[in-house]
C-alpha cells in the first residue's frame, strides 16, 4: 500500500521473505514448535522419570483413604476420610482464613492509612513506624514470630490472660464467648427471614426516596438499623411466648487443662491470621494514604467552605472519590493475601497447600498434586480478581 | 536536561520560629478528639516501650546472636575460607565506591551509606581481626571513591565492565575448583545465611531481567500466538504463590530433565525464583513499556529503523528508565521472598536462624530463645529493605518519573 506513492514501473511484488504478514504467520509457526518441542521433551521425560520412580499417573489415588488427621476442620472429617475429603478441608481453611483475614487487613489498614494523615502528630508517627517495620520484613519472619515467640509463649491454660466469660488466651489459642443456638432457634428463624426481607425494603425505598428528591444520603444504616429492630424484636418475642431465649452466649471459663465453652481459635489459625492481618495492613494503609492524597486539594477545600466537619469530609467527600483509585491496587493485596496463607505450612496451619503437601507425601503422587494445588490457586485468585472487577465497574458507574 | 537546577519546590519555606508549646498545641492537642487520642495512645506507647525495654535489657538472652554471627552471615561456609566472602563483600564495596566517584549522585549516597554502615559495625564489639576487616573494607570504598572522581573518563569504562564482571567472579570465588590447593571447592549446599540470601535476590533478578523484558515485549506482540504464551504464563505464575512454585522446582525439575541429569538444590530454587520473578518483572516493565508515546515509535520507523532496532534503541531504554523505581521495589519484595527458601530447606538467613534456635547450648534459657533470633533477623532483612525502598524514593525524584 505504501509503494503507491512510487513509480509504477519501478514496483515489484514484494518477495514471500518480505512480506509481513507471511512472516508473521511463520514466526508464530516457529515459535509454536519450539514451545510444543520444548514441552513434548520435558513431558516425556517427566513420563520416564515416574514410570523409573514408579510413581502413579491419574487422579484415582484422590478416592483412596487418607489416614492422616487434620486438627483443624470445618465439615466432618476423619482419618478414614479420603484424599480428596482432606483436600476439600483444606480449600475450606484457606477460604476462611483469606476472607476473614482480608476483612480484618482492610479495616486496620484504613485505620493505619488515615491515620498517617491525622493531625495528630503521635498518631502520624505510630502509624509511619508501624508502616515502616511490617512492610519491610518478610511475612514468613513475621508468621514465626507470633507463632513462637508470642502466642505459643504465652502463659498456660491454667494462668490464661483476659477476661474470663468474654476472651482467653493461653499458648493453646484464642477462646471467645459465642452465640450459639438453642431449642428454640427454630422459631425465630422466621423473624429472621422477616428482618431480612425488611431491611432490602427499606433499602430500597429509602433509595427511591433519595432519587425522586435528587439528594445524597445513606441508606444502608436505615436498612440495617430496620432489620436489626426486627430481629431484636423476634428475639424478645420468641423468649417471651416460649420462656426459652433463641441464642445462648457460650461463655470460656477455664477447667482445669482445658477451657469450656466459647469459640476457640487455634494458635496456628490465631498466629495465621495475626501475621497475614498486620502484614497485609500496611500495605493497604500505603494505599489508603496514596489514594486519600491523590484526592484533589480542591476537593477538601470546598466542603470544608460548605461547612462540613473534618469527618464528614473525609467520610462523604474524600473518602468516596479515594475509593475509586484504591479498587485495583487493594484487588492485588487481597490476592496477595489469599496466596500467602499457603506459608501456614511454616506454623503447622492444614490449609490448602499444607493438606496437600501431606497427600503428595503419602500418595507419591507428585505431579498431580502439584497441578491441583497450582489450579485451586488459580481459580480462587481468577475469582477474586473478578468479584473486585465487578465492584470496581460498579464504582466506577457513580462517575459522570 | 539541567538536573542542577534547583527546582522551586524544593526551597524551603522561610522559617518561622515555633516554641515547643506552640508546636504541642498544634499537633498534638488541637481539640479535645486530639488531646485524647493522645493521652491514650501515649499511655500505650509508653507501657510498651516499657515492657518491651525492660525485657531487652534484663530477661532477653542475646548471647546466641554474637556466638553464631559467622553462621548467620555466611552458614556452614568452611571457617578458613571465608576469607572468600570477604574479598567478593570487598569487591563489591569497592565497585560501590568507584561508582560513586565516576557518577556520583544516588551512588554517592549509597556508596558513602555503605561506608557508615561498615564503619558502625566497625566500633561494634566483635573480634578484633572482623573489626579490622570492616575498616579495611570502609577505607576500600574511600579509595574507589578518589580513584573514580580523579580519573572519571578512564575509570568509566572499567567500572561497568567490572560491574558486569562481578557476579561472574564472585560465584567463581566463592565455589572454587576441585583441585586447586588455594581455591578448593565448596559445595553449595554449605553456603548460607546472609550470603544465601543476597545471591538468591541478587542472582534472581539478574536472571530474571532478561526474561521478564521478554515476556512483557511479548505481551504487546501483534502476533496472538506469542502474546497468548506471554499473557498465559504471566497469570498463571501471577496467580500461584511462590511457595507452589518452590516445591514444584524441588520436586519437579528432576523429573522433568533427563534421568543422568542431577541438579543441586541450589539451582533448582534459583530457576524458581527466576521463573517467578520473571513474570511479575514483566509487568513493571509493561507498565514502562505502555508510557512511552506511539510518537516514539512512528518516529523511529520514519528514520527508517527497523522493529528491532525501534524496540532496542527507542522504546526498551526509555521504558526500562521509567521503571528503574519499580524494579527496586521488585527487588525489595524479592528480598523479601528469598525467606520462603527455608521451608523447602536451604539455610538461608532464617533457616539459619531456625538451626541457632535449635542449639542445645539454649535449651537451659526457660523460654528459648526464639524471640531474640527471630528479632535479629528481622532487623537485619528489615536494614536491606528498609534502605532499597528509601533508594527508590530518591530515584523516583530523580528520575522524575511521570513527570518529565
Amino acid at each position: 500500500m505504501a509503494s503507491r506513492g512510487f513509480s509504477a514501473e519501478n514496483h515489484q511484488p514484494v518477495p514471500f521473505y518480505r512480506n509481513v504478514k507471511i512472516l508473521a504467520v511463520l514466526l508464530q509457526i516457529a515459535f509454536v514448535l519450539i514451545v510444543a518441542l520444548v514441552f513434548w521433551t520435558l513431558y516425556s521425560n517427566m513420563v520416564a522419570g515416574l514410570r523409573r520412580a514408579n510413581i502413579p499417573l491419574g487422579f484415582g489415588f484422590l478416592n483412596l483413604t487418607a489416614g492422616f488427621a487434620i486438627s483443624e476442620t470445618s465439615i466432618p472429617y476423619g482419618p478414614q476420610n479420603t484424599y480428596a475429603r482432606a483436600f476439600i478441608v483444606g480449600v475450606i481453611n484457606t477460604l476462611r482464613i483469606a476472607v476473614l483475614g482480608i476483612i480484618l487487613a482492610t479495616m486496620l489498614g484504613v485505620l493505619v492509612g488515615i491515620g498517617r494523615l491525622s493531625s495528630n502528630w503521635l498518631l502520624r508517627t505510630i502509624a509511619g513506624t508501624y508502616v515502616a517495620i511490617f512492610r519491610n520484613t518478610p511475612l514468613l519472619v513475621q508468621l514465626l514470630f507470633w507463632y513462637v515467640a508470642v502466642i505459643l509463649k504465652l502463659p498456660r491454660v491454667r494462668d490464661a490472660v483476659g477476661i474470663e466469660g468474654v476472651i482467653l488466651a493461653s499458648n493453646r489459642g484464642l477462646v471467645v464467648a459465642w452465640p450459639r443456638a438453642t431449642e428454640t432457634y427454630g422459631a425465630w428463624v422466621h423473624w429472621l427471614v422477616a428482618a431480612v426481607v425488611a431491611g432490602v425494603a427499606v433499602f430500597v425505598a429509602r433509595r427511591l426516596q433519595l432519587a425522586r428528591r435528587d439528594r445524597p444520603g445513606a441508606a444502608l444504616p436505615y436498612a440495617l438499623l430496620a432489620a436489626l429492630l426486627l430481629m431484636l424484636i423476634g428475639g424478645v418475642v420468641v423468649a417471651m411466648t416460649t420462656g426459652n431465649s433463641p441464642l445462648r452466649i457460650d461463655q470460656p471459663t477455664l477447667g482445669g487443662f482445658s477451657f469450656r465453652g466459647g469459640a476457640t481459635l487455634t494458635p496456628e489459625f490465631f498466629a495465621l491470621l495475626l501475621g497475614l492481618v498486620v502484614y497485609t495492613a500496611a500495605f493497604i494503609a500505603e494505599i489508603v494514604r496514596g489514594s486519600i492524597q491523590a484526592v484533589s486539594k480542591g476537593q477538601r477545600e470546598a466542603a470544608q467552605a460548605l461547612g462540613l466537619s473534618p469527618l464528614q469530609t473525609l467520610r462523604l467527600v474524600i473518602f468516596p472519590q479515594a475509593l475509586r483509585i484504591m479498587i485495583p491496587p487493594m484487588t492485588n493485596q487481597y490476592l496477595n493475601l489469599t496466596k500467602n496463607s499457603s506459608l501456614g505450612i511454616a506454623v503447622g496451619f492444614a490449609d490448602l497447600f499444607s493438606v496437600s503437601y501431606t497427600i503428595l507425601n503419602q500418595s507419591g503422587a507428585t505431579v498431580q498434586v502439584i497441578l491441583l494445588v497450582m489450579v485451586s490457586y488459580l481459580s480462587v485468585s481468577l475469582l477474586t480478581s473478578f468479584l473486585m472487577n465487578i465492584y470496581n465497574s460498579r464504582m466506577r458507574l457513580v462517575e459522570r | 536536561m539541567s538536573s542542577t537546577e534547583l527546582p522551586v519546590s524544593r526551597l524551603k519555606p522561610p522559617g518561622s520560629s515555633v516554641n515547643a508549646l506552640d508546636w504541642l498545641r498544634r499537633n498534638l492537642f488541637n481539640g479535645w478528639l486530639n488531646s485524647l487520642i493522645t493521652v491514650l495512645l501515649g499511655a500505650l506507647v509508653i507501657w510498651l516501650l516499657y515492657q518491651v525495654l525492660g525485657w531487652a535489657f534484663t530477661t532477653a538472652v542475646w548471647t546466641p546472636i554474637p556466638t553464631n554471627l559467622q553462621i548467620l552471615m555466611t552458614g556452614r561456609y568452611p571457617s578458613e575460607q571465608v576469607w572468600r566472602v570477604q574479598i567478593c563483600l570487598a569487591l563489591l564495596l569497592l565497585l560501590f565506591g568507584l561508582s560513586a566517584g565516576v557518577w556520583g549522585g544516588i551512588l554517592r549516597s549509597i556508596a558513602s551509606g555503605l561506608a557508615a554502615g561498615a564503619l558502625l559495625l566497625a566500633i561494634m564489639p566483635f573480634t578484633l581481626q572482623t573489626r579490622l576487616v570492616l575498616a579495611g573494607l570502609v577505607l576500600l570504598v574511600g579509595a574507589g571513591f578518589i580513584v573514580g572522581s580523579r580519573s572519571r573518563h578512564h575509570m568509566r569504562r572499567l567500572t561497568i565492565a567490572l560491574w558486569f564482571a562481578s557476579p561472574a567472579i564472585m560465584v567463581v570465588l566463592l565455589r572454587g575448583f576441585v583441585g586447586v590447593p588455594g581455591l578448593p571447592y565448596v559445595d553449595t549446599g554449605l553456603w548460607g545465611g546472609l550470603l544465601l540470601t543476597i545471591l538468591l535476590a541478587v542472582v534472581g533478578i539478574i536472571a530474571s531481567f532478561p526474561l521478564g523484558v521478554l515476556l512483557a515485549l511479548g505481551r504487546r506482540s501483534k502476533l496472538p500466538v506469542v502474546k497468548g504464551f506471554c499473557v498465559g504464563y504471566i497469570e498463571l505464575i501471577r496467580g500461584v504463590p511462590l511457595i507452589t512454585v518452590l516445591f514444584m522446582a524441588m520436586i519437579m525439575l528432576p523429573l522433568f530433565l533427563p534421568a543422568n541429569v542431577r541438579v543441586d538444590n541450589l539451582i533448582r530454587v534459583l530457576v524458581a525464583i527466576t521463573l517467578f520473578s520473571a513474570a511479575y518483572l514483566a509487568e513493571n516493565v509493561r507498565g514502562g513499556l505502555q508510557s512511552i508515546p506511539n510518537g516514539q515509535v512512528e518516529a523511529a520507523r520514519a528514520l527508517g529503523l527497523n522493529v528491532f532496532q525501534t524496540t532496542l534503541l527507542i522504546v526498551l531504554p526509555q521504558a526500562l528508565r521509567a521503571v528503574i523505581p519499580a524494579l527496586v521495589g521488585q527487588f525489595i519484595s524479592l528480598f523479601k521472598d528469598t525467606s520462603l527458601v527455608a521451608i523447602v530447606g536451604l539455610a538461608e538467613l532464617l533457616g539459619i536462624a531456625d538451626i541457632v534456635i535449635e542449639q542445645p547450648a539454649w535449651l537451659t534459657v526457660p523460654h528459648g530463645v526464639h524471640r531474640e533470633v527471630l528479632l535479629f533477623v528481622g532487623l537485619v532483612y528489615w536494614i536491606f529493605c528498609f534502605s532499597f525502598a528509601q533508594i527508590s524514593r530518591h530515584l523516583e525524584t530523580r528520575l522524575g518519573v511521570g513527570t518529565r
